[in-house]
């Protein structure tokens, strides 16, 4: 009888070895949870040490002074067009403009960005990279589209109605009294339904951002492959004094 | 029923016999196994902890914290995955003054085990991304994106089997359709593949032919959108039957916890994202047991 019970155990422990290594082992218990990287945590001497040039480099770079700023830039300084936004608008106009003609022998008519695309005012003082990449810290390249006059006065109307200073350069709007169009011109000249502009703009708004759906009449576009932001910091190295002010380019009169 | 007898005797004979329960005692405790699974997303080249004056992150994130509790996780549990959902270029100077060099460098230096690709990731063309690869000591991974006509071709696997103290870890990469979110310039002949069709295939094979315990999908797609229609991980979760988690990104999805969602199979299994920025790491603890543990409690998830 004890040998037979013996049997069986040496029996049932080579069962018990083999499904040991041949059975499917299964999942019991899952357990999720988020970790917060915060200050309770110490930084790792090693990764601290190894960032290190990289991060005094950027900031050697970024912090470096390009121009000056004598009075602060804001995008909510003007009703219908503000410092920061006219600096920009002029900005893409000035530092595009050549890249444009070399290619095309064309010159850009006028410019048109979005209000919600700057997304920093500018303090007095040293204007600096950082400066560039905290107005504009998208990878937003400048496109010129080409425009007929019908779809030009849908992109008036569009200002007209949008209630905020969506920055223009090379386009003059004068609204009445009643809050419509009284005159339009571009490079100075009365607009003429009839011709076709080519408007600078940036890619995420030639693709139908903040509603402007006009672009879509585009017949010809050229994307420039100059960021906005590069354009911004070549400015910056040109110039030494940055002081836009709010003008004319965008007005609603307040008597007929 | 002979079998119920002899398990049933042979515990009878094992109590007798110190030499029978020593080996069953053995057996039983080699099938408990712990596996860690740690992950990012959207990380966007946010190297530094956010400065104290910042407005929504204050002081949160940063790689060298990072790297710290990831090695005190590995310290506690060395049978642990670090993986990435793709997004990891793009957001900070660094990737505009080094291209991603210091992102897959640092990566390195953490031990990242795999990582799927964002469309950031493409964001200095798809050879910007190949010039990094000489820095990336992970794997990248992507199941539905083909390479094979373009400069990437043999840098990206479909998916890669980790064995992990005898477990076999499948994990596969999903990315977001392309077109319309980056410009065709930037991802070239880069070959968008329908990402359920594929997940399925890649659990399938992962599960049946090469027989792995656990399957984990690193995808791009975004968590959950308006448009049903629109791919995303709880559209996705419904699509598979094998995949245990699915660890997403694309869509900086804050959640309060892990989510539980049933599979096409009606089993629970889990889907994740961990925000944007580096600000949290996503820990997800697989246990395992014997087979006939599984069978008859199954599963607890507990979030």
């Amino acid at each position: 009888m004890i040998l037979k019970i013996k049997h069986f155990v040496a029996f049932i422990t080579i069962i018990g070895a083999c499904s040991c290594r041949d059975s499917t082992i299964g999942l019991s218990k899952i357990e999720g949870r988020q970790l917060s990287i915060d200050a309770d945590i110490a930084d790792s001497k090693e990764i601290d040490s190894f960032v290190a040039p990289y991060r005094d480099r950027v900031d050697e770079v970024l912090d470096s002074t390009l121009a000056y700023a004598p009075n602060p830039i804001s995008k909510t300084d003007g009703t219908y067009n503000t410092t920061a936004g006219n600096l920009m608008a002029d900005i893409v106009l000035s530092e595009a403009n050549p890249i444009y003609k070399a290619r095309t022998g064309h010159e850009i008519d006028f410019v048109l960005l979005n209000h919600g695309g700057i997304r920093s005012g500018i303090s007095k003082g040293s204007i600096t990279s950082r400066t560039a990449y905290e107005v504009m810290p998208f990878e937003n390249s400048i496109v010129v589209a080409e425009l007929g006059g019908k779809s030009v006065l849908k992109l008036v109307d569009y200002l007209r109605d949008s209630g905020r200073a969506h920055p223009i350069s090379g386009l003059q709007i004068v609204l009445d009294r009643d809050h419509q169009v009284k005159t339009v011109k571009i490079q100075g000249q009365d607009f003429d339904e009839d011709k076709t502009y080519r408007v600078a703009t940036s890619n995420y708004l030639l693709s139908g951002g903040d509603s402007m759906f006009f672009f879509k009449d585009a017949t010809e576009v050229v994307d420039t492959d100059y960021l906005i932001r590069n354009a911004m910091i070549d400015y910056f190295k040109k110039v030494d004094t940055v002081a836009p002010t709010v003008d004319d380019r965008f007005i609603k009169l307040t008597e007929q | 029923m002979k079998r119920r007898q002899f398990i049933h005797e042979a515990g009878a004979a094992a109590t007798l016999l110190g030499l029978g329960g020593l080996s069953l005692g053995s057996c039983s405790s080699a099938m408990k196994k712990h596996i860690t699974i740690l992950h990012t997303n959207d990380v966007h080249s946010h190297i530094d902890t956010f400065p104290a004056s910042h407005s929504r992150y204050a002081n949160l994130g940063g790689v060298a914290r990072r790297a710290s509790l990831v090695a005190s996780i590995r310290k506690e549990n060395p049978n642990t995955l670090l993986l990435d959902a793709g997004d990891i270029f793009q957001g900070t100077p660094y990737f505009n003054f080094y291209g991603g060099e210091l992102e897959f460098k640092l990566m390195s230096m953490l031990k990242y085990d795999a990582a799927t690709i964002g469309n950031h990731d493409f964001d200095n063309g798809i050879d910007g991304l190949l010039a990094q690869m000489p820095h990336a000591n992970f794997q990248l991974l992507s199941a539905n994106y083909d390479f094979k006509n373009t400069i990437m071709d043999g840098h990206v696997q479909a998916y890669k089997i980790f064995e992990v103290d005898d477990i076999k870890i499948g994990v596969y990469g999903l990315g977001i359709e392309l077109e319309g979110l980056v410009t065709k310039k930037l991802y070239m002949e880069t070959e968008y593949l329908d990402p359920f069709e594929v997940a399925q295939d890649t659990e399938t094979n992962l599960k049946e032919y090469h027989n792995c315990d656990l399957i984990i999908c690193l995808s791009h797609l975004g968590y959950d959108y308006q448009n049903k229609k629109k791919p995303s991980d709880l559209n996705l979760a419904q699509h598979t039957r094998h995949t245990d988690l699915i660890i997403g990104g694309h869509t900086h999805t804050f959640l309060d916890k892990p989510t539980v969602v049933p599979n096409k199979d009606g089993r629970n299994i889990l889907v994740n994202q961990v925000g944007c920025f580096g600000i949290n790491l996503g820990r997800i603890d697989f246990y395992f047991d014997g087979a006939k543990n599984q069978l008859s409690k199954g599963v607890s998830i507990t979030v």
